[in-house]
């Protein structure tokens, strides 16, 4: 127990040297997840789009056997 | 009407490149992050003079090397889309801008935390702490000018030039600590005469920095992949208005 309070204590700048990792741990991790659900929105924006326009092109195709 | 197909070809080709190196981008940013923190706070020793404060050295040097890396990347493909158009690369430096941000402003803040025990003071205006608050204010200024203009070619445009001119921003950063008094203390890293640092600090602190460098890598996927369909989405939403 002893170790572990003196390897939180930091030999008394604990108080500078955690806050320093935990704001750079908080601040990276904010940034993952919002990237991550900033292009998970334009994913899901983006297929309904995506469909229609293929269905449309498979539309514009003569009627007949070379549809697929 | 017929969307030019010929527009996607080539972020088409660089999205499933980046797709590809995205998984072991973000394997090896785990393992270097858990090797570098281990080493960093663990097995390195303490500063003779500085004690414990001298860990927070491996979050604040690896930060402020990204925040002018990303910054000369962003300038870099700010040019190449100014001069060859180049489709890729205004998203480029706009998905690479806020995680330059982030790393500046964590720069900032661990540099502060570390100043208070060491130099008696959280800030002090000398010219190093000032052209890296500089620095931020110029990666928020390039996000402001993408989100204030509609036409995002126009966008693209203002915001490659206040890249390049605010480039000049680099060189007195890396300088500022050998051209001015400050408190801040000068290279020991990257100098001539090679690093100035033993290796027990020395190499926590580059495994740092590769972590974070390939932390940089997996982030900045994920954020061009979205700017490029985000571009894909807005033409196919103006092509589904003009049909």
């Amino acid at each position: 127990m002893s170790t572990l309070n003196e390897f939180l204590n930091m030999g008394g700048y604990g108080a500078f040297v955690w806050p320093s990792y935990g704001v750079s741990a908080l601040i990276l991790i904010c940034l993952i997840v919002l990237s991550i659900r900033h292009l998970r929105k334009i994913e899901r924006e983006l297929k309904p789009l995506e469909t229609d326009r293929k269905s449309r092109r498979r539309r514009k195709v003569p009627t007949g056997d070379t549809v697929q | 009407m017929a969307v030019d197909l010929h527009k996607f070809a080539n972020p088409a080709r660089f999205l499933r490149i980046t797709s590809a190196i995205f998984p072991w981008a973000a394997i090896v940013t785990v393992l270097l992050l858990a090797v570098g923190l281990y080493l960093a706070l663990f097995a390195s020793p303490e500063d003779y003079q500085q004690g414990a404060t001298v860990r927070i050295m491996f979050v604040h040097v690896p930060a402020a090397w990204m925040a002018m890396s990303i910054y000369v990347m962003m300038a870099i493909s700010s040019a190449t889309g100014l001069i060859w158009k180049h489709p890729v690369a205004d998203l480029s430096a706009k998905a690479a801008a806020p995680i330059g941000a982030c790393f500046t402003f964590l720069a900032l803040v661990t540099g502060s935390l570390w100043g208070q025990p060491m130099w008696g003071t959280f800030w002090v205006w000398d010219a190093r702490l000032t052209s890296m608050l500089i620095l931020f204010f110029l990666y928020l200024g390039y996000m402001a000018i993408w989100g204030s203009f509609d036409d995002q070619s126009k966008a693209g445009k203002a915001a490659a030039i206040l890249v390049l001119i605010g480039a000049i921003n680099v060189p007195i950063i890396k300088f500022s600590v050998d051209w001015w008094n400050t408190l801040h203390q000068p290279a020991s890293v990257a100098t001539m005469d090679g690093p100035k640092i033993h290796s027990s600090i020395l190499t926590p602190l580059l495994v740092m920095g590769l972590a974070y460098t390939s932390l940089f890598l997996t982030i900045f996927i994920i954020r061009v992949k979205a700017e490029i369909l985000g571009r894909r989405l807005r033409i196919l939403r103006l092509a589904h208005v003009e049909d």
